[in-house]
């Protein structure tokens, strides 16, 4: 792994994102639109309802807005890599002195970029439009929605690996990975509401954790460090998992020769 | 003798149950442009993958610079750069932008410097501010020739370099790759189904045909073993006539 093959890799992430606008707006955003219609939404219920309206609705209103928030970094961070390969500059790439944890590095470097990004200007927005009213989520937001964005990369490099291993066949079914977890992430639904084997399930996944600390907020306005804590974690274990899968995908992307296949169609 | 740049022993590579290579075996000496000459599909775009490592081989060996290509793989490829039709660099990228990151990948010294004189020796230094994307396809082919020639490779495989050119830009190419073999000293694997390019380029031309090695000498030497007058004919007689080895066999038969 070589710090200045990583650098070269993340600048040229730089120079897309510069050069191209729309990866700006992809950045923040949906991330902005959320911040504004929850803010304004749950103001709205707290000055129509009184103080005692039922959780049970801004924890709805909090699900819908955190779930697209991790639906678009998947979605998002594929695209990205997505474009690498149809682009047909994924063989220069990797024709190039560049290893498979280079490759790697970049993308977590620039992952760990965008989640930053997005983070400080939702905290910045947060700060600045919600810091003299009763709205209590803002700076609990932040590693939370930190924790989301990790987790949809990590979401995103598994949709691409599936997609460079089975062809444009299997994009329907990358697109869809966010939802074959939903059920099982207590996304609007407390994860005790599931059947013990499931809770399990859910335990594995670092947005549970994030969806319940939304309800624990919401609730009693406490954040449980803890459980973010162990979120985080999962968030490392699953980073690591995506990028031996990307590495194994490669592999085999070798051997079968997949990267030449897109690049000659 | 100098030990060869790249050798070639047995190479063979199966997709599946169609085999792409079959068992071909070349060697590239320091310093000498090889042509590989074949109809499309004959696997020349195989044989140049494997070499850059990113097609595993199914069997057989490759060492450049005398050393093993999977087990020193990255060191191989600091020293070695190619060019493809069938590759782009990113189309959102400025020229510029596009040479900087290539050039900080192969680690080029003097990186500004050597961008500029790159652009100049394909004679393309007024496109360094346009947007990689807008460019022709015979400005492209420049473009990606320019990354190829960043790193000052000691190998440098260029797998139909003027396919998408038009003849005066085709000239070009050609002449700019026999100076930098003359120049520089690099040695060259050179793949095409045009004959000018052969003629003109190559030094010694290795004849492929479904996935085979059908002859390996000069231009000479292969008129001279088909009896023909010029290399399209001998292109041509290849690429209709399917089974060459049985060809062969008849005429020798019948002589
Ligand atoms: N990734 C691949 N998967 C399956 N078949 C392939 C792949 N790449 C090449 N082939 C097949 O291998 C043969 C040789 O292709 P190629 O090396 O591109 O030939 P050339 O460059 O000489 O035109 C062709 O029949 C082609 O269809
Ligand atoms: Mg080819």
């Amino acid at each position: 792994m070589s710090f200045y093959t990583i650098k070269a890799l993340v600048l040229r992430y730089l120079y897309l994102y510069t050069r191209t606008p729309v990866r700006i707006v992809e950045l923040i955003f949906w991330p902005l639109v959320h911040l504004l219609v929850w803010g304004y939404l749950t103001r709205f219920l707290q000055q129509n309802v009184g103080d005692d309206f039922p959780h049970e609705i801004t924890f709805l209103i909090g699900a819908v807005i955190l779930w697209d928030i991790l639906f678009r970094a998947q979605q998002g961070v594929a695209i990205f890599f997505l474009e690498d390969v149809w682009s047909r500059n994924l063989l220069n790439i990797f024709a190039a002195p560049v290893t498979n944890a280079d490759y790697l590095g970049s993308t977590y470097a620039v992952g760990m970029m965008r989640a930053g990004v997005t983070s400080v200007m939702l905290g910045g927005l947060s700060a600045l439009l919600y810091s003299f009213n009763v709205f209590q989520l803002s700076w609990a937001l932040i590693p939370f929605v930190f924790n989301l964005l990790i987790f949809g990369w990590a979401l995103g490099m598994i949709s691409t690996a599936l997609i460079v291993r089975w062809g444009p066949a299997a994009e329907t079914l990358a697109w869809a990975v966010p939802f074959f977890i939903q059920p099982f992430a207590a996304v609007y639904y407390p994860v005790d509401y599931l059947p013990t084997a499931l809770q399990w399930v859910a335990k594995l996944l670092p947005c549970s954790y994030v969806f319940e600390g939304m309800r624990d907020v919401l609730k009693d306005g406490v954040v449980n460090w803890a459980e973010l804590g162990i979120a985080t974690g999962l968030n490392v274990v699953y980073l690591a998992a995506a990028g031996v899968l990307f590495v194994r995908v490669m592999n085999t992307a070798r051997e079968k020769g997949l990267l030449t296949k897109f690049a000659s169609q | 003798m100098k030990p060869p740049i790249l050798k070639v022993r047995d190479l063979t590579k199966k997709f599946g149950n169609v085999t792409s290579v079959n068992g071909v075996s070349l060697d590239i000496a320091d310093g000498e442009i090889l042509g590989l000459l074949g109809a499309n599909g004959a696997g020349k775009t195989t044989v140049i993958n494997m070499v850059l490592g990113i097609v595993t081989p199914t069997g057989g060996h490759i060492e450049v610079f005398g050393k093993e290509l999977m087990a020193n793989r990255i060191e191989v490829l600091r020293s070695t750069n190619f060019c493809s039709t069938y590759t782009q660099l990113p189309g959102n990228l400025r020229v510029w932008q596009n040479l900087k990151v290539f050039g900080q990948i192969y680690r080029v010294p003097d990186l500004k410097a050597r961008i500029d004189e790159v652009l100049e020796i394909l004679e393309i230094s007024h496109l360094k501010e346009r947007v990689s994307g807008e460019l022709s396809a015979g400005e492209g082919t420049r473009l990606n020739l320019c990354k190829a020639l960043l790193n000052r490779p000691r190998l440098l495989l260029l797998d139909e370099p003027t396919a998408s050119l038009d003849p005066d830009i085709a000239d070009k190419v050609r002449k700019v790759v026999k100076r930098i073999r003359d120049e520089e000293g690099t040695t060259i694997l050179y793949t095409s189904h045009n004959m000018r390019d052969v003629e003109e380029v190559c030094d010694r031309v290795v004849f492929m045909h479904k996935g085979k090695v059908l002859f390996t000498g000069t231009s000479e030497e292969i008129l001279h073993h088909f009896e023909e007058k010029s290399l399209e004919d001998v292109f041509i007689r290849v690429a209709r006539s399917g089974d060459i080895e049985s060809n062969r066999e008849r005429k020798e038969g019948g002589s």
